[in-house]
């Protein structure tokens, strides 16, 4: 059986899903409260919420 | 070879890229743009954050989805002779919608009309020899963020005053443009060196079509006619990985801006190109100098 991994969102505590072929600094979303978060470290698993979006960013 | 990916943060497409950069056998280091911390008086033999010195990498690929942060990392990068995509004259143009307005120009590529104004006078002078409607942008700026469709001397004046009041000094240069009238829909072309590799119609009810503003994307042909207006603006630009906003007017195709951090995680389903494969295919070629980007 496959066990995918889960860590507990840093705003909701909801456990968010890891993708199995997640990279360190991904942005995924809390299937919860749908903040953005970033994979801080796969070993181990961290994550933490990501940059605000910044007036300059886009394309 | 070893190239560096430079980023705020890993979007879906940076995640294509660097599974498309490695499937070409390549090095690849994500480098941060939050670790950057340049000795400006230095050059390309300081550390990257990745500990490998910047000439170590046969190229960078700029990704920042901070547009600022990514300008000035690839001024330093070129002034040190750091190959990247894209490189800093074509992003700096890019970025900039005057700029890029510009460099259309002097290439005799079609463009909406516009004209730049600093002043509430000038601006309203430039609105009314335009005409009714017109669009009101930020010259820098992306995502459609603070587009103003103008449809009447009293909106345009009351957008204005609100700039004038409650913006920096940015938002105090005014770049109108004739509004197309481009049927609920609008091309977004995606140019990798001397080829369009594909295309796609971005479809609102807005008049405001940006899939990140929730426009549909479907397939669009390249026909050879879109494919030449690519080639000119890309090369007018200066050239590299770039996507490109086109406009179906009453008067022919016309290309409405240029972005150089390209987004592209809707594309490649609709139109079956596998646009990270070929930038990847296309940063090997630029890294091996086999062509210039």
């Amino acid at each position: 059986m496959i066990i995918t991994p889960t860590a507990a969102c840093p705003e909701c505590e909801a456990d968010v899903l890891i993708p199995a072929n997640a990279v360190q600094n991904e942005l995924i979303a809390c299937p919860d409260c749908g903040v953005e978060l970033e994979i801080i470290s796969l070993e181990p698993l961290t994550l933490d919420l990501a940059p605000q979006v910044e007036e300059d960013w886009g394309e | 070879m070893r190239v560096a990916v430079l980023a705020t943060i890993i979007r879906p497409e940076e995640k294509l890229l660097l599974a498309a950069l490695q499937a070409q056998g390549l090095q690849v280091d994500v480098i941060l743009d939050r670790d950057l911390n340049f000795d400006v008086n230095a050059d390309a033999e300081q550390a990257s954050p990745s500990g490998a010195p910047w000439n170590a990498y046969d190229l960078v690929l700029e990704r920042c989805v901070s547009t600022s942060r990514g300008l000035y990392a690839l001024a330093l990068l070129n002034a040190w002779g750091v190959r990247t995509l894209n490189s800093y004259a074509t992003a700096a143009t890019c970025a900039d919608k005057l700029l890029t307005t510009l460099a259309l120009a002097r290439a005799g590529v079609p463009q909406p009309a516009a004209r730049l104004a600093f002043t509430p006078e000038s601006a309203m002078l430039a609105i009314e020899q335009i005409g009714y409607p017109v669009v009101l942008k930020p010259v820098t700026g992306s995502w459609g963020r603070l587009l103003a469709k103008v449809n009447d001397a009293e909106t345009a004046e009351a957008i204005i005053e609100h700039r004038q009041t409650l913006g920096d000094y940015n938002h105090h240069l005014y770049y109108v443009q004739d509004y197309i009238e481009k049927g609920g829909r609008d091309i977004r072309a995606f140019v990798v060196g001397e080829r369009t590799i594909c295309a796609i119609y971005r479809t609102s009810a807005h008049w405001i079509t940006n899939t990140a503003r929730g426009g549909q994307a479907s397939n669009c042909p390249v026909t050879p006619e879109l494919d030449e207006l690519c080639q000119r603006a890309a090369q007018a630009v200066g050239g590299g990985v770039l996507a490109l906003d086109v406009f179906e007017s009453a008067d022919g195709l016309l290309v409405n801006e240029i972005n150089h951090t390209m987004e592209f995680r809707n594309s490649s389903a609709p139109t079956g190109v596998d646009i990270a494969g070929e930038v990847a295919h296309y940063v090997v070629r630029v890294a091996r100098a086999e062509v210039s980007a």
